[in-house]
């Protein structure tokens, strides 16, 4: 844990700097509600600077993840740090940011009145024109939230996540209900923050937003991370078929065999991921025709995905 | 610190002042009862004193009770429910601030609502009443937010969104009736009139009145029962706030299962 060092203002624009160091993380969460699991063993963090995202089918336990970072919850076991500490700690607070699913907001207050009212909280806000820009608001500051659209009122709680310039920003299902032109205005607005050094977090059950902005994805279902990486590695292995084995080739030459997505040494196999497994297991069965405890399987993304392409469908 | 404090409160005042659905019935109907049964139709004097200036005492105890049944129980309630206190808790606002503003507005409201009847009661109405005795009816109705404000909480704690307001009017309504706000209490039957000293109303009702001397018994027993049912509405609150419940009031300072956040 390194993020404790993180005492200082924000991170420094630029991944190449700081793609490894986080700014908050769960660590074996588990977290149940009555004898229903939420999360199971559950670890995943965010980097400063970077657009995380949490993506996975609605019950995948993405809020709970989300509730746990912001210290709305407590875990039942494992740990939780926002910047080094507990993430209730006042100085968190101050730095943290956040979108939450609501489902109904004062309605007789002005949107220059709830971002003003957020904004005291904070001790170095953006100001209220530069919260109505960065939140595509201009022109809304008078309008009263029950004047508005449920895309509009997004907007405002978007603003509302933002306007004291925090330095972690947690977006909880941002888009959902939103029509696609709104949905690509606030994704612009989610890499905005990010270009000004800012760590995001957001969950989502839409593979193209995690696709379009995330640095990293972390794919979970049922309560626990499936898969992590980069969009690419995601897509890759969500096409491709999983093969372990035990051979005598060194993992550079597995690299490098033509088919090969990616491929790293465990303890007890080589395991490859590919788009294209025969081929990739007749190559390696002719460069060592030893190759023993062949197994291949499809990616357990797969199971997450069809989840997520069975809800699109459904919508 | 302290303007978190105060924009909170603020527009605490501001969003319920421009929700009609609270404004009109908290405000409006008390001081409409007032005019109506104190000033336009007053009957006969009650203990000792005219209709106009009794009624005082007991339609500013019934409009207080309102202001803060409703801006407690029905919006605490929304709160909750729809997910906008967690965003709140999420955030760094203190909150107690949410919680000051709320009794804030609660008083803002009683002094509004009683400054309205005051003024119509000391003009229309004839009351005779001395500056002392009106700063002191004031105040105890102003104070009156604490216990009905607390009462309300308790509802807005309890109830879903969905059910508050007819909660809150269930409870109203006939604890008023029940309490002598509507008809003095010594025109109930006997039954109902002992029956009285468990509705918090009843006894708010008797501090007022005796400001002008229509009461006759000891102001401090009143005292005492209403602290205690503020005790008694808090505590049930944050039982039913429990350790899963969202929001918990009390979470830093009470709440022995949150320690673990930080441990392991």
């Amino acid at each position: 844990m390194v993020g404790g060092r993180n005492d200082g203002h924000q991170p420094v624009a630029g991944r190449s700097h700081t793609a490894q160091r986080e700014v908050a993380s769960l660590v074996s969460v588990n977290k149940s509600y009555g004898t229903q699991p939420a999360l199971r063993d559950f670890s995943f963090s965010v980097n400063a600077g970077e657009i995380t995202a949490l993506l996975g089918p609605n019950g995948a336990g993405k809020t709970t993840a989300v509730k746990l970072l912001l210290g709305l919850l407590a875990p039942d076991a494992g740990r939780v740090e926002v910047f080094g500490r507990d993430p209730r700690s006042p100085q968190n607070r101050v730095r943290t940011g956040a979108m939450m699913q609501v489902g109904r907001m004062p309605e007789t207050l002005r949107v220059r009145e709830h971002i003003d009212l957020f904004s005291t909280c904070y001790p170095k806000p953006l100001g209220l024109n530069e919260t109505l820009a960065a939140s595509g608001l201009r022109g809304y500051e008078n309008r009263f939230l029950g004047q508005l659209s449920g895309g509009e009122r997004q907007r405002v709680m978007f603003a509302l996540a933002i306007c004291g310039d925090p330095d972690l920003v947690v977006l909880d299902e941002p888009t959902v209900g939103l029509d696609v032109e709104a949905r690509r205005g606030l994704w612009e607005q989610i890499r905005a923050l990010a270009n000004r050094g800012k760590s995001v977090l957001l969950t989502t059950h839409y593979l193209d937003e995690a696709d379009a902005l995330a640095h990293r994805i972390v794919v979970m279902n049922r309560g626990s991370v499936i898969a992590e990486g980069t969009p690419t590695e995601i897509k890759a292995s969500a096409a491709g078929k999983r093969i372990r084995c035990n051979t005598v080739l060194n993992l550079p030459t597995v690299q490098a065999l033509p088919g090969v997505t990616s491929a790293r040494q465990t303890a007890e196999f080589i395991e490859i991921q590919t788009a294209d497994s025969d081929r990739v297991l007749r190559e390696l069965l002719q460069l060592d025709p030893g190759l023993r405890n062949i197994e291949i399987s499809s990616a357990a993304l797969e199971d997450a995905f069809l989840a997520l392409t069975h809800q699109h469908q459904q919508q | 610190m302290f303007s978190i404090y105060y924009k909170e409160a603020k527009y605490e005042f501001l969003r319920l002042l421009r929700f009609p659905g609270f404004s009109l019935p908290t405000i409006l109907f008390p001081v409409m009862f007032y005019v109506l049964f104190g000033l336009v139709l007053p009957t006969g004097p009650s203990a000792g004193v005219t209709a106009a200036k009794y009624l005082l005492g007991t339609y500013g105890t019934f409009g207080v009770m309102g202001v803060s049944l409703f801006g407690f129980g029905v919006s605490v309630s929304n709160d909750r429910g729809y997910g906008w206190l967690e965003l709140k808790q999420a955030s760094p606002m203190p909150l107690m601030a949410y919680f000051v503003a709320k009794l804030a507005m609660a008083a803002l409201f009683s002094l509004a609502v009683t400054g309205i009847m005051l003024g119509l009661g000391l003009t229309l109405g004839h009351v005779e009443m001395s500056a002392i005795e009106v700063a002191r009816l004031v105040s105890i109705l102003v104070l009156g937010s604490i216990p009905f404000g607390a009462m309300g909480l308790l509802v807005g704690h309890t109830a879903k969104p969905t059910s508050a307001s007819a909660i809150v009017n269930c409870l109203y309504l006939p604890m008023s009736f029940l309490s002598g706000l509507w008809v003095p209490i010594q025109f109930l039957p006997q039954a109902l009139q002992n029956f009285a000293v468990i509705f918090p109303p009843y006894h708010m009702g008797r501090l007022a009145l005796g400001v002008f001397g229509a009461a006759d018994d000891h102001w401090i027993t009143h005292a005492i029962a209403l602290a205690g049912f503020t005790m008694l509405f808090l505590g049930a609150a944050w039982l039913f706030s429990g350790p899963h419940a969202r929001p918990n009031w009390l979470a830093s300072t009470t709440n022995a299962s949150q320690g673990k956040v930080a441990t392991n």
